[in-house]
């Protein structure tokens, strides 16, 4: 558990795989790309609008899955306190962010052609900017102290907090929109997914994932080198004295 | 159990000491509340229409903000420190400064709220809907609130980060005890609402002092 707790370790390991998730990202995104807009047909009701889906629901998958790694660092952040654990959660949480970001927009530029409008208070579309400010939270939380060790335990209590928190939260929002139906008709309700589109959309969430580690290791490394210089300032300050 | 007592005789002498203090989450909810109609305009059909939402709204607002001060000034004087060397559990400390800010801040706002529904126009089942809502929804956000509190206490930054960070969380209670309210008054029902209001208030009583002595005792480190 703790084997990888030493930085030059991780390091080490992170260097391995570094040039491999790279170029997997890069093969997997071009596959998917290719797939999605060149040989997937076009939808006999969306026409070319539906395309998007091949960032969208990708997008709208990892903004999920990154904060459902950050509750699992909080894990064990708090009860090994394991150091690789907090540079983690720093690391994943913007890019988690972005997913995030990136769904709601990409959503709404869907939406437009769509259902005519950019936004509407959809049970889906509110439970997800509702997720962009728990990331917001997160991220804000651990930048507020003058220690970043102290500011990732935060931030990881507030994760599992959070966490805990988010099924209630998407049953509520749920809950909420049957109450109020929004006058915008929408239906997914129409034919199942042909094989022809679900292969690019599969390998476009396998390019978002590996790109995911990719940036991550990028980020961890720039923590861990940002962290080394900051101490090896402090050093020097106290030769000088 | 004597020290529980002792801790929560002495929070609430503070409240009581502090003058106006205690009511500054009651002044901030309804200074808030007149300004939407000096905002929205003053028709009694749009305010009946958005009262209930409105209350919902100020109180997630007023609690909050109130709870910025919780844990800070405990950790500030050194009270903090003398929890930790106490004996109290801090999971303890929590539950008890969550009670009794609670019988200080959010029972003021349970109170008060009949005159509330009287200011908005409200129809006459609101009178008891309100103050019963309030009474199982507003405990609930100080605990969730608490954690946020005490997650803030030795951050660089208070207020805006505070409702950041703990305003998502307490969505849940915002719909279900605007859906409860809703629920009574238009005959309904609201037996489902205040169910799943009063189980999330037992959740947030069975897991919010952990997590609020979690990050206590990260403060202290």
């Amino acid at each position: 558990m703790h084997y990888f707790a030493n930085p030059l370790r991780f390091q080490r390991l992170a260097d391995a795989i570094f040039p491999y998730a790279l170029i997997a990202t890069l093969a997997a995104t071009a596959v998917g790309l290719y797939g999605g807009l060149v040989t997937a047909p076009m939808d006999y009701q969306q026409g070319d609008a539906y395309r998007i889906i091949f960032v969208h629901v990708p997008a709208a998958w990892m903004a999920l899955f990154v904060y459902l790694t950050l509750a699992v660092a909080a894990v064990v952040s708090i009860v090994w306190r394991h150091p690789l654990a907090d540079l983690y959660g720093r690391a994943a949480a913007p890019v988690g962010a972005v997913f995030c970001f990136l769904a709601l927009v990409t959503g709404a530029i869907w939406g437009k052609p769509m259902w005519g409008t950019w936004w509407v208070w959809d049970a889906r579309l509110t439970s997800m900017l509702i997720l962009f400010f728990l990331y917001l939270g997160y991220s804000a939380l651990a930048d507020a102290f003058d220690d970043p060790q102290r500011g990732a335990r935060a931030a990881a209590i507030l994760a599992l907090v959070g966490s805990v928190n988010l099924p209630i939260i998407k049953f509520s929002v749920d809950w909420w929109n049957t109450l109020h139906q929004p006058a915008t008709v929408m239906r997914f309700d129409g034919p199942q997914m042909h094989l022809s589109m679900l292969w690019p959309l599969l390998t476009l969430a396998l390019a978002f994932k590996l790109y995911f580690v990719t940036v991550v290791i990028l980020r961890v490394r720039a923590e861990i080198t940002e962290r080394r210089i900051t101490n090896l300032r402090l050093a020097a300050e106290a030769g000088d004295d | 159990m004597t020290a529980a007592a002792a801790l929560f005789a002495h929070e609430l002498r503070l409240a009581f000491r502090s003058g106006g203090e205690m009511a500054q989450g009651l002044v901030f909810f309804l200074l808030a509340l007149s300004l939407f109609p000096l905002g929205v305009g003053p028709g009694p059909a749009t305010l009946e229409r958005i009262g209930v939402g409105l209350i919902w709204v100020l109180a997630l607002f007023a609690v909050t903000l109130t709870l910025e001060r919780l844990y800070a000034e405990d950790a500030r004087d050194g009270t903090l420190d003398l929890y930790g060397v106490s004996g109290l559990s801090f999971e303890v400390v929590a539950l008890v400064k969550a009670a009794s800010h609670w019988l200080t801040s959010g029972l003021l706002l349970v109170l008060f709220s009949p005159l509330i529904c009287l200011l908005l126009g409200l129809p006459a089942e609101a009178y008891t809907a309100v103050p019963v809502v309030l009474l199982l929804g507003t405990p609930t956000l100080t605990l969730i609130g608490g954690i946020g509190a005490a997650l803030l206490v030795q951050s660089r930054r208070g207020g805006l980060l505070l409702a950041l960070i703990v305003l998502p969380l307490e969505i849940p209670v915002l719909i279900f005890g605007v859906s409860a309210i809703e629920g009574w008054v238009s005959g309904l029902g609201a037996s489902a609402q205040l169910s799943i209001l009063g189980a999330m208030l037992l959740g947030a009583l069975a897991l919010g002092p952990f997590a609020t002595a979690a990050a206590l005792r990260l403060a202290l480190e």
